[in-house]
């Protein structure tokens, strides 16, 4: 059943990652990266990080993504008008993306990776708090900090005149 | 056969293909930050995945963190696409080829 539900979500994650690439509207765009998001929530819990399935949808999802329909609305994009595609550019996006996943592949086929989940995994929100706040004392405070800068940083940003 | 890591990892690489394509191809400027948020969220994938095959957790941890910041990234980064706009009136990356304000 979960392996069912494996194919189905990864296959909802993959399809709307190309419905990303392929829409012309840039709401249509972020409508699906929110599907994309959800899926990828759904193989969360499939991997049984219920704590990160829920943290992904409410901060990814909830705030991420309504703070990119806000600007998106703020800027007021208008469908974006055919200009010539360079092909080129694409062909060379192609070649890349193309070396990228054949080194991917290649490193998949070369190892041994067990396909056996491990037994006994200890995931709760507990396990993950006790980690968090005893090994990971330092990064969390500095993250902290970190969001404090960020929104420092954005309300100057967003002013029009800077005195 | 029985999903493996292997499976998890695949869609993971996936996922970060196509973001890194949606970069380099689309010309919109919101658009390709919703791709490079596409290619986090793969490598969030990827963390979780070998998380749970090896029973550790600093996986999950390293992906609350990644999650955080990408937050604050975001919000800083629309902060400055909106400054952009103004001073420039367009979202299309070939319209903002010169750093002369």
């Amino acid at each position: 059943m979960s392996d069912v539900l494996f194919y189905i979500f990864s296959a909802l994650a993959l399809i709307c990652g190309v419905m990303i690439l392929t829409s012309r509207n840039p709401v249509n765009s972020a409508m699906f990266l929110v599907l994309t998001i959800a899926a990828l929530a759904g193989l969360f819990v499939l991997l049984e990080a219920f704590f990160l399935a829920a943290v992904q949808v409410l901060v990814y999802a909830g705030a991420v993504m309504v703070l990119f329909l806000f600007v998106i609305m703020l800027l007021d994009l208008k469908v974006e008008e055919r200009r010539k595609i360079k092909v080129l550019a694409v062909a060379g996006a192609v070649v890349a993306v193309g070396t990228i996943v054949a080194i991917f592949v290649k490193c998949l086929h070369g190892t041994m990776l067990s396909a056996q989940r491990a037994p006994d995994f200890q995931a709760g929100t507990i396990d993950l708090g006790k980690l968090l706040f005893t090994h990971y004392l330092l990064p969390f405070e500095i993250v902290s900090v970190l969001l404090l800068v960020a929104m420092v940083g954005v309300i100057l940003l967003s002013k029009k005149d800077l005195k | 056969m029985h999903v493996g890591l292997q499976h998890y990892l695949a869609v993971s690489f996936l996922l970060f293909a196509l973001g890194l394509f949606g970069v380099i191809v689309r010309r919109n400027v919101l658009v390709i930050y919703m791709c490079l948020e596409l290619m986090l969220n793969a490598a969030n994938l990827a963390l979780v995945a070998f998380s749970r095959f090896n029973n550790n957790l600093d996986g999950q941890m390293l992906v609350f963190f990644t999650i955080t910041v990408a937050a604050a990234e975001v919000a800083v980064g629309l902060a400055l696409i909106v400054a952009l706009y103004r001073k420039r009136q367009t979202a299309h990356v070939e319209d903002l080829t010169t750093m002369k304000l």
